[in-house]
């Protein structure tokens, strides 16, 4: 493999790894059946928080914190207003993104394009030796691996777990919880809060690494909208969802290369093919359509019921296509 | 053995105005198959809810085995003994049966499957219940759930299981596996069962005693065996409401069901022809889910035939949209006030603006001043910018009758007087009587006997999908129409089968 390809595959995965973290903390929110629509917002909020924190307080390890807890105070504003005073959490995240999106250019003002501190690369001992493999995955900063381990965790923990099994069992039919015992409003706030948290960690993973400083416009601007797609294209599954942003970050990377060489090559006809990198800007998203509506249709299903009975259930949790049921809804004991 | 003796003392349970629970005292012995028997609204679910943790009562105690407990939520309830499977099943859809039979259940972090799955089998075997682990509950009939569901409370310990109407959208074949389980868990593990139904049959089939509730209040308990008649007097009373004689001259055919076939994802009725003349009063007798609804809504364009015509004023309507059955002069009022008939959200004003107001801008100032005049008419204690939701039941009735076309000459209505008191029932029949009298046919549900027996000129009885008629009301008495309405028509001649 050539050196250019296995950096480009490097890249890649750094650049996608903000949207990893935000797009599990999303999942793991909807999971629970509240929709954090604040992610656009919350992300370019605490990348500005952390950063600033960071610098002002000369610790990266305070920036991470506080970016943390402004992507969970956001959750716990989502999480109050539909739950307490019950609003619709589609119109409270809605307002909340442009107002922490706004806030943050107001604060950050004085902060922009300023030098500042950022997270180290730090090769991973052993496995950074793999060849090909550790050049790729292995070669990053913290955040990287904590994205790793996090989508580990979350698939072990929905699937493999009695607190997973309950925790999805909010997001789908909350009656049902209540009736084994599960204080659901309580356990939304808390899966609200915590994906809340890892929102924040996402912004951190912009300002503090993959694009590092503060900015107006901010540089991850709509990254937060893209997570909240990825969610949706992940199919609300751990391992679908990581395969989903990886791709999206793929796609860009390969429509900014073909928009520096002005063109693509193909290799083997000899043709310089002229794409408007309007389109290829579009095509992630034509991508993920096309993919949802194959999941979608019941051709999948007929493949899938063709499988081994130990193996169905696993492939219809990886593609399925439903978001949880009770996704967006209040529940109140009776 | 594991008998528990379960009572309620003095239980009380308001919601607003209306008196779920009033005041019931009852014991239940262990061991024993207990009937809940009551018309709907007569409180059983609210007994029942109580009982299982579902919700508080507003007073009162429950004693298990002679000493008083108090628990808040199902989960306590069923420490404490007492499950309850719901009518539909508080299952997750999303899960395998595997899967929820663990939810819930007490242990570990780990989901430990082979052991929850040995479990799972070896109770489903006993009752001969057929559960595949690994199947999604999406996949599963309702009897399936249900199975799941018992075997799940039994495994969480459960010694009082409470059954709520399970006999609802299940086949007779599933349903002697389900009793025949039940008698076995009564007779050789001591459990007690209460089965809340409405169907005397299956309660008559089942239980070794019955307990009543009418209007709240616990009104009898009775050993069983017991006949039909005596269970109906006990949940209907014994006041026969009188019938007034009204001789009215009816006009042609106006609605005409040529051997129409219906189907539903429950039930399906065949081969119905009917004849409908107008001034008629046609009153739909039966359980709720035999079928009324889905032959109503077929008399209005909302339901499609699979076989079959529907003729109104002779002319043939088959296929057509509730649109053209309107622009025909067919009239349809809903049960669900609020979820169907009215617009929560929207003012009286504007109710009114949509139905009389035809050209493409409102004018407001018109459509007002028509509302105050139906207000004034229809008696609706409300104001004309007050939104729909914040009417009392009843002149949200008054609303509905007041949106009616002026003639129409069909006038469908589910259950128009349900959840009314004396006098706005009244009021409401008045307001029909005078349409027919004029000429409109009228064709409606009720879950009130007498007023069945009352208003109509003939009456349809529904029973899972069979239609029986019933030619001449004042032949029959709320007794027999009770015992008709729980599929009891051998032992009647005053009933001739329509489908």
């Amino acid at each position: 493999m050539n050196q250019e390809l296995i950096n480009a595959l490097n890249s890649i995965v750094a650049n996608a790894t903000p949207l990893v973290i935000a797009s599990m903390g999303e999942t793991i929110t909807e999971r629970a059946g509240v929709v954090n629509l604040s992610l656009n917002g919350s992300i370019i909020l605490s990348a500005m928080a952390g950063f600033v924190v960071a610098l002002q307080a000369d610790s990266l390890i305070i920036g991470l914190i506080v970016a943390i807890l402004v992507g969970a105070l956001i959750a716990l504003i989502i999480s109050v207003a539909s739950i307490e005073l019950r609003r619709d959490q589609i119109a409270v995240g809605f307002v909340l993104t442009l107002l922490a999106a706004d806030l943050a250019q107001f604060l950050g003002q004085d902060f922009t394009r300023v030098p500042g501190p950022r997270i180290s690369k730090w090769s991973f001992p052993i496995l950074s030796e793999i060849p090909i493999i550790g050049d790729i995955f292995f070669d990053h900063d913290v955040f990287v691996y904590f994205s790793f381990v996090l989508v580990i965790a979350a698939w072990f923990w929905l699937f493999r777990t009695r607190g997973g099994l309950e925790h999805r069992a909010i997001g789908e039919r909350p009656e049902s919880a209540f009736a084994r015992g599960t204080n659901v409003n309580r356990m939304r706030y808390f899966y609200t809060v915590f994906g809340g948290g890892l929102v924040g960690l996402a912004g951190a993973a912009y300002s503090l690494s993959v694009k590092p400083g503060w900015a107006t416009p901010p540089a991850m601007q709509g990254d937060g909208w893209i997570a909240l797609a990825i969610v949706i294209f992940g199919g609300w599954h751990p391992f679908r969802v990581v395969f989903g942003a990886y791709l999206f970050a793929g796609l860009r990377a390969a429509s900014s290369a073909i928009q520096r060489n002005g063109g693509l090559d193909l290799p083997l006809v000899d043709v310089h093919v002229n794409i408007s990198f309007i389109l290829l800007n579009g095509l992630p998203w034509l991508l993920m359509i096309l993919t949802l509506l194959a999941v979608s249709s019941g051709g999948i299903e007929r493949l899938v019921s063709l499988l081994p009975r130990q193996i169905q259930n696993r492939m219809r949790n990886v593609l399925r296509s439903d978001p949880p049921a009770a996704l967006g809804t209040r529940f109140e004991a009776e | 053995m594991i008998f528990m003796d379960v009572e309620v003392k003095n239980i009380h349970k308001r919601f607003g105005p209306v008196h779920a629970n009033n005041d019931i005292s009852v014991t239940f012995k262990g061991g024993n198959i207990v009937g809940i028997l009551g018309e709907n609204g007569a409180g059983k679910s609210t007994l029942m809810k109580i009982l299982s943790g579902f919700q508080p009562a507003d007073s009162g105690e429950i004693w298990i085995d002679g000493r008083p407990v108090d628990y808040h939520g199902p989960r306590a309830a069923i420490a404490h003994g007492v499950g309850m499977l719901q009518q539909d099943p508080l299952d997750v859809p999303a899960f395998t049966v595997l899967e929820n039979f663990i939810y819930g259940a007490p242990g570990g972090m780990n989901l430990n499957r082979p052991q929850a799955q040995r479990q799972l089998s070896e109770v489903s075997q006993r009752f001969g219940f057929d559960l595949d682990p690994e199947t999604p509950i999406n996949r599963l009939s309702i009897a399936q759930r249900q199975q799941l569901e018992i075997v799940r409370l039994l495994a969480l310990g459960v010694k009082l299981l409470i059954l709520d109407e399970p006999t609802t959208g299940i086949s007779a074949e599933q349903k002697n596996v389900l009793f025949e389980a039940l008698r076995n868990l009564a007779k050789n593990d001591g459990l007690s069962v209460l089965l809340v139904s409405h169907k005397l049959e299956d309660v008559i089939a089942l239980c070794d005693e019955v307990v009543v509730l009418r209007a709240g209040k616990l009104v009898g308990t009775k050993q069983l065996p017991a006949t039909t008649d005596e269970l109906v007097t006990l949940m209907f009373g014994e006041e026969l409401a009188p019938h007034q004689p009204e001789d009215i001259e009816f006009g042609d055919t106006v609605l005409k069901l040529d051997r129409v076939h219906l189907a539903s994802k429950r039930l399906s009725i065949t081969d119905l022809s009917l004849e409908v003349r107008a001034g008629e009063v046609i009153g739909l007798a039966g359980l709720d889910g035999s079928g009324q609804r889905l032959m109503m809504r077929a008399c209005v364009g909302l339901e499609k035939c699979v076989a079959g015509d529907v003729f109104i004023n002779g002319q043939r309507m088959t296929g057509q949209a509730y649109r053209s059955f309107m622009q025909h002069g067919v009239s349809f009022g809903a049960a669900g006030r609020l979820e169907e008939g009215l617009i929560a959200g929207l003012t009286l004003t504007e109710h009114i603006a949509l139905v009389s107001e035809r050209g493409m801008v409102i004018d407001w100032a018109r459509a007002r001043q028509h509302t105050e005049t139906q207000i004034k008419l229809y008696d609706v204690r409300g104001h004309a910018d007050n939104m729909i939701e914040q009417l009392s039941g009843g002149n949200q009735q008054r609303v509905l009758m007041a949106l009616l076309p002026e003639n129409p000459v069909v006038l469908v209505l589910e259950q128009p007087t349900r959840g009314l008191d004396v006098d706005s029932a009244r009021w409401i029949w008045q307001q029909l009587l005078k349409r027919r009298a004029d000429g409109t046919a009228i064709i409606f549900s009720s879950a009130e006997l007498d007023e069945i027996v009352t208003y109509s000129d003939r009456i349809l009885v529904f029973y899972a999908g069979q239609i029986y008629e019933i030619r001449d009301p004042d032949a029959v008495s709320i007794d027999e129409l009770g015992r008709l309405i729980g599929g009891d028509f051998q032992s009647s001649d005053h009933v001739e089968r329509l489908a």
